[in-house]
């Protein structure tokens, strides 16, 4: 991992949009004047005719998604995820997620790691806004390898998808043998005392903490969950049953996201001591966007912490 | 337009009119004012102007209607039901569990509605989604849009407004139903969307103005519609919250409510009396 090249993945998204136009007439991309930073740029150069600039009218560019969709048309609608899931909510819970229309969300820049802009926009609420939609498909990938599957993914799939996109470049952890599957969960490393459930740009990092961790004799098992919905049940049960104890963590506020869809299938099916690692229940900040990841405790060190409580908290 | 064709679209206005009272007064709920204010529009619209297949419901080619005033399900049912869509008795099933007409309208569950709606100002976006997605495919579909005049207080209503004049879709037609009143009283007391001509022309839309209860301005309106190009057009319909069932008529008070057993009677009996007269015409 030590000389990985890294990319952010809304550039992957960005890249994997054109991919995908060249072998699907009937894909649309649709923003709200961000192409530039959502990297649907590349699209909208390459098929000027399918690429719709709605204007800084996100809740609009939702609903006009879900109408170019019902005329035969895969829709990819991007803007920040802060205006996606947030400004957008009841756009895409009655008028995309209602009536299940075949409109892909390509949502950027989530979490504290848009950086110098601020908490304005650094959203660490769109997994939990959007979990509660019937019928959503939440994929949250880890890294430019992940994204690119997700994207192809999502066009094969019908019916709504989230996607959650990065602006930060992060390592390539995932050779092109690596396979992506919505609604499955990835096992990277085997352990025996605790399994790390990681999910966007924290799964670098949760590898990293379980190389700390065996370097203390603890033995971390690391599942990259880059489908947040539906989740990967079968997984996190096994993950219980074979480790006890579980550390999630993600670039998102604690409460409704992953931390929360692992903790709701432990406690119903292996409960076990599951702790949450994301953002406190907090807004972000204005800063450079690694000294804020280490700021707001979304790093190694913060995983090896949480993993030790989680081994302590084991009966 | 000649009196054969006249007196049909007022005997079945008037029968929607009936089928709106009817499925509000079995489901206890729903909204008859808006309903009966947009009925001789949306008769008119269905029976003379959209290209739709009863027996093809989701046909491909066929005209496309999105109900922004997604509350006045119960003319769009009426409507539908009488177009052959679905049988007319099943309006008596409105909101009910197990129903396929739905409190708003749902594309899942109803055949002929072409988008879900109901909450106000999302209908005319999706109404541009489907008109840009015609004229990409180069088809002739048109799309067809109704909002109430208390519904474009909505922002969202004039983010499409202006996106749909941008990529001049002549292809697209709002109708605003305006008949004055909102639920808290009348739209010049609650937030005042007046003037509404003079605001769409602001926005690039073609606007023309009628009287909603007149069939011959209404063919007019459409045929004009259809005809002009390079900009969406926009019907401002002047027209009576109620319209049709007198104790009804004008009164905001009906918006959303139900009428008891006696004022369902009293109803009927006013559109019986009606259709009759219509019937009797030469």
């Amino acid at each position: 991992m030590a000389d990985t090249v890294k990319v952010a993945t809304r550039d992957s998204y960005g890249k994997a949009l054109v991919e995908l136009g060249a072998v699907n007439d009937k894909l649309i991309v649709l923003d709200a004047d961000l192409a530039a930073a959502t990297k649907t740029g590349g699209f909208k150069k390459a098929y000027p005719d399918r690429f719709f600039d709605t204007g800084i009218a996100e809740s609009n560019m939702m609903c006009i998604a879900g109408g170019l969709s019902t005329m035969g048309y895969t829709v990819f609608a991007s803007t920040f995820a802060m205006f996606a899931a947030g400004r957008a909510f009841e756009q895409v819970r009655n008028t995309i997620g209602y009536p299940h229309l075949n409109v892909k969300i390509g949502a950027t820049h989530a979490g504290i790691s848009v950086g110098e802009d601020g908490a304005s926009h650094q959203c660490c609420e769109d997994i939990a806004l959007m979990r509660t939609i019937p019928g959503m498909t939440i994929i949250n990938p880890a890294d430019d390898t992940e994204a690119r599957q997700a994207v192809f993914a999502a066009a094969q799939t019908d019916g709504p998808v989230y996607m959650r996109f990065g602006r930060l470049a992060v390592p390539v952890i995932f050779g092109s043998d690596y396979k992506f599957e919505i609604g499955k969960g990835v096992k990277l490393t085997e352990g025996t005392d605790v399994t790390i459930i990681a999910t966007g740009l924290m799964v670098g990092e949760a590898l990293t903490a379980a190389e700390l961790l065996k370097a203390e004799g603890i033995s971390a098992s690391v599942i990259n969950m880059a489908t947040i919905k539906p989740i990967d049940r079968d997984i996190i049960i096994e993950a219980a049953k074979t480790t006890g104890a579980i550390v999630t963590a993600e670039e998102h506020n604690i409460i409704g996201g992953l931390g929360g869809a692992v903790a709701e299938v432990v406690c119903e099916t292996v409960p076990v001591p599951v702790v949450r690692l994301g953002v406190e229940d907090t807004f972000g900040r204005s800063g450079p966007a690694t000294e804020l990841l280490h700021l707001f405790g979304l790093d190694a060190a913060n995983i090896v912490a949480k993993a030790k409580a989680a081994i302590a908290m084991k009966k | 337009m000649d009196t054969v064709a006249k007196k049909q679209l007022k005997e079945t206005a008037c029968k929607v009119r009936m089928g709106i009272v009817e499925s509000v007064y079995s489901a206890k709920s729903g909204h008859p004012g808006g309903s009966l204010s947009a009925a001789d529009i949306m008769t008119y619209l269905y029976f003379n102007v959209m290209n739709v297949d009863p027996a093809e419901p989701a046909k491909e080619d066929r005209d496309r209607f999105v109900l922004s005033k997604g509350h006045i399900s119960p003319c769009l049912y009426a409507v539908l039901a009488h177009k052959g869509f679905f049988p007319v008795e099943e309006l008596k099933t409105f909101r009910k569990v197990e129903s396929r007409l739905q409190g708003h309208p749902s594309m899942r569950y109803t055949p002929g509605v072409d988008m879900s709606s109901g909450s106000l100002g999302q209908g005319i976006s999706t109404a541009v989604g489907m008109a840009l997605g015609a004229k990409l495919s180069k088809s002739d579909v048109r799309v067809y849009t109704m909002l109430g005049d208390g519904e474009i207080g909505e922002g969202q209503v004039w983010e499409a407004a202006m996106y749909a004049s941008a990529k001049k879709l002549d292809n697209l037609v709002a109708i605003i139903d305006n008949n004055n009143l909102q639920i808290d009283g009348t739209v010049e007391e609650v937030n005042s969307p007046y003037p509404i001509p003079e605001k769409f022309e602001a926005f690039g839309w073609n606007v023309i103005e009628i009287d909603a209860h007149n069939f011959d301005e209404i063919e007019d309106a459409f045929n004009k519609a259809a005809e002009f190009k390079g900009k969406p057009t926009a019907i401002v319909a002047k027209s009576v919250k109620g319209k049709g069932v007198s104790f009804m008529e004008n009164q905001c008070s009906w918006h959303g409510t139900a009428p008891n057993t006696e004022q369902y009677e009293q109803a009927m009996s006013e559109l019986k009396a009606a259709l009759a007269e219509i019937e009797a015409e030469g």
